[in-house]
């Protein structure tokens, strides 16, 4: 027999723990001595930076309009908003008139945002559009109703912006469309027209195509007859994103498996059936994050129209703040009020695409 | 049994022919797009005779008569209008070039951050991708422009660190004084890169007969080095150096950078970063999972593994986007017209507004750019085959 002197092996330690905040912070911020030294790192360039910001923007900001305060003052000057912020809203249109072009903003805003929930996705929205745009227009114009006439070069401020962008969105979708399937088609000189359309517009920058609405336009209309600048720069941007669409549209087309429009053939539908019925509910809801990105581009892109002597968002602010010299220093906090409300926009839509990408995808959830 | 039926005689000139119909709509489409050039062409050509304006390219070889802020080639406003568009697409290239090398870097270190095990350099980069990508580039042009110029000081009392001065007039920064070393070094590397590339060769071919793996990338990097030094070394090893100096009213000889260079440089590098960094992600993101497991199955170390098995997967889903984002900041450079940098557009702009020659100008710009795109994508195609999946 074994006189079995019994050993018993040292405790196991207890297992680390990984719930709350301690623990999170040793996973996420002192991992490992690489990832501490990270955390010292920008830690410390955060410390460095942060507080600064913070004394700049809030603690010494100037929040009244009054410009003698802030020239005294070594923080950011808020006041210029308060001070500006009706000639960065609306630019030059006539300042008795603002509140035709807030309605018509209030009432563009609140149609957006009644098209993007998903209750509302009904047949009526369409021509809720037209008569909205309708109102707008005559809203903004004038010369009827007793109203002021307005001419559009006097258009200006998110107004445009929120038009531009609305607008060329709503026309470049079925160009785009169409552009997509014509470089799918089997008829050869569409299909290479289409694709000449797109490569060529993809090769130049938005600006170039802005000349051209701007400086060339006029030449090409017949004699006597001229379209407003507006239309021209509406115009230009609509073909402009139209191409860049039907790219994105033309990645969900491919993707699609050749089963799907012989499945159709089969069952006797005609070439657009196949494409409404089958092909392009399937393939446009795969590229809705695309056309999403698009939208947001455009939106941003409508910023460029103030090189060609519109005044939309930015080329208002640059305007409302050139013009004054006791107010001109503090540009850089316009610049800054009206980011924010580019940012506002542009991450809102990127939030709504992500969402959007979950609904038209639920049938492939399990 | 009934006789098999033959096929019914094809129609040749029917409606209900496909390709009959498929030729009647392509002449139709033709036909309406020709026609509407032709009248386009038509009413420019009257519009220009009624308001006397002249078209042709004879403007080209006309003085200029005006001055451009910054150009690597010499150019004085007495010089031809070619001449200025030439200084202009030079510029328009430099600002490129370096925006895409600078812009690929910052984008892959901020893509790749994005998986960092550390959380504050994870936050950062996903506020730094959100932040910059959802403001109008324009918007962020115009206020790098401004903090360059009003919030440095002027250049009498400019930042100076070490030899560098950074004011309202740029950034100032020395340079080496041109000699016979510098020249040496230059055909130094020239022969390095040669032996490099022979090196490369011959370590690939040992590789495939014996399996002994070497230094493709080091090995190569450190021969063309070590040849230019030794260039410079028997070149009389030059240290002179051209420096700035404060004068009484800017900041004299070295090499600068002008406040408009540098905003639209740091502007669209800044800018498309985000979205090349949004481009990393996704390529990394979409190698499968059990690739980098099977990796530390066989042994592989972390560095091993992003390096021979991630990296080379992730390229391919990467390379696509990334070309086209090479593109547009190509194309954004071209709002260089907003902050007064002299690219192409600003020297067209400039070039319109005195000659009137619309048509013209436009059509310079454009060509400059589709080829420029035509160029971009070629070369990335061919980097793109190049990384492709060989298959069967």
């Amino acid at each position: 027999m074994t006189s079995s002197t019994f050993q018993s092996i040292a405790p196991r330690p207890a297992p680390v723990r990984t719930r709350g905040l301690l623990a999170w912070c040793r996973l996420n911020l002192f991992n490992g001595w690489a990832t501490t030294l990270g955390t010292v790192l920008v830690g410390a360039v955060l410390l460095a930076t942060l507080p600064r910001l913070f004394q700049w923007a809030i603690i010494d900001a100037v929040w009244v309009a009054d410009y003698t305060v802030c020239h005294a003052s070594s923080g950011a000057c808020w006041g210029v908003v308060r001070e500006k912020f009706r000639f960065i809203l609306f630019g030059r249109y006539p300042f008795d008139e603002h509140w035709r072009a807030l309605i018509c903003t209030v009432m563009l805003l609140a149609l957006i945002v009644v098209s993007c929930i998903r209750a509302c996705w009904k047949a009526w929205l369409i021509p809720l559009w037209v008569v909205v745009l309708a109102a707008y227009l005559t809203l903004m114009r004038g010369g009827v109703f007793g109203l002021t006439p307005v001419g559009t070069d006097l258009w200006s401020g998110l107004p445009l912006t929120l038009l531009l962008a609305t607008v060329s969105m709503g026309l470049a979708f079925p160009i785009a469309l169409m552009i997509a399937l014509g470089r799918r088609s089997g008829m050869p000189a569409i299909r290479s027209l289409c694709t000449v359309y797109v490569e060529l517009i993809r090769g130049v920058p938005l600006i170039s195509v802005l000349f051209m609405a701007s400086y060339m336009a006029p030449l090409l209309m017949p004699q006597g007859f001229s379209l407003d600048v507006l239309i021209r720069v509406l115009a230009g941007i609509t073909l402009f994103a139209a191409a860049y669409m039907a790219e994105v549209i033309r990645g969900g087309l491919q993707a699609m498996p050749k089963g799907q429009t012989e499945a159709a053939a089969t069952l006797g539908l005609s070439y657009w059936q196949t494409q409404r019925l089958i092909v392009l509910p399937q393939a446009l809801a795969m590229v809705v994050p695309g056309i999403m990105n698009n939208f947001i581009s455009t939106f941003k892109d409508t910023s460029l129209v103030a090189i060609v002597s519109l005044y939309e968002l930015t080329g208002a602010m640059g305007m409302a703040m050139n013009a004054d010299a006791d107010w001109r220093p503090f540009r850089i906090e316009g610049y800054l009020f009206i980011a924010v409300i580019y940012f506002g926009f542009c991450f809102s839509m990127s939030r709504y695409s992500n969402w959007i990408e979950k609904q038209v995808n639920k049938s492939k959830l399990r | 049994m009934s006789e098999p039926r033959s096929a019914p005689p094809k129609k040749h000139w029917s409606w209900r022919s496909q390709a009959f119909r498929a030729l009647v709509y392509q002449v139709l489409a033709v036909a309406v797009i020709a026609l509407t050039a032709l009248y386009l062409a038509h009413n420019t050509a009257t519009n220009m005779a009624a308001r006397g304006i002249q078209s042709g390219w004879d403007f080209l070889g006309g003085s200029a008569g005006f001055d451009i802020g910054e150009s690597i080639i010499a150019f004085d406003s007495s010089e031809p209008y070619w001449r200025a568009f030439l200084v202009g697409m030079s510029n328009t290239l430099r600002v490129a070039v370096l925006g895409i090398v600078l812009t690929t870097i910052l984008g892959t270190l901020i893509g790749v951050g994005r998986f960092s095990r550390n959380a504050l350099v994870r936050g950062l980069c996903i506020c730094y991708v959100e932040f910059f990508r959802n403001m109008p580039v324009l918007l962020q042009l115009l206020m790098w422009y401004l903090l360059f110029t009003e919030v440095l000081p002027v250049s009498t009392e400019a930042w100076q660190l070490g030899p560098f001065f950074l004011s309202k007039g740029g950034l100032n920064f020395p340079i080496p004084v041109w000699a016979t070393g510098q020249v040496m070094a230059a055909w130094g590397l020239v022969v390095g890169l040669v032996l490099a590339w022979f090196y490369r060769g011959h370590a690939q071919r040992r590789f495939e007969a014996t399996g002994q793996a070497r230094s493709t990338v080091l090995a190569p990097l450190a021969l063309a080095l070590a040849c230019s030094v030794l260039g410079w070394a028997l070149g009389g090893a030059p240290t002179a150096l051209d420096r700035p100096v404060q004068g009484e009213f800017a900041i004299e000889n070295g090499g600068a950078l002008t406040p408009e260079f540098m905003a639209l440089l740091l502007g669209l590098t800044v800018y498309t970063a985000a979205f090349v960094a949004e481009v990393v992600r996704g390529g990394i993101q979409s190698v499968a999972l059990g690739q980098s497991e099977a990796a530390s199955a066989l042994g592989l170390n972390r560095a091993q593994t992003m390096r021979l098995v991630m990296l080379p997967q992730a390229l391919r889903v990467i390379i696509p986007p990334m070309t086209n984002q090479f593109l547009n900041l190509t194309k954004n450079s071209s709002l260089a017209v907003a902050i007064g940098y002299p690219d192409v557009v600003s020297i067209a702009n400039t070039a319109i507004n005195q000659t009137g020659r619309s048509v013209e100008c436009i059509a310079i710009i454009m060509l400059v750019y589709l080829s420029t795109s035509l160029f971009t994508s070629v070369l990335m195609n061919w980097y793109n085959a190049r990384a492709a999946i060989t298959e069967r």
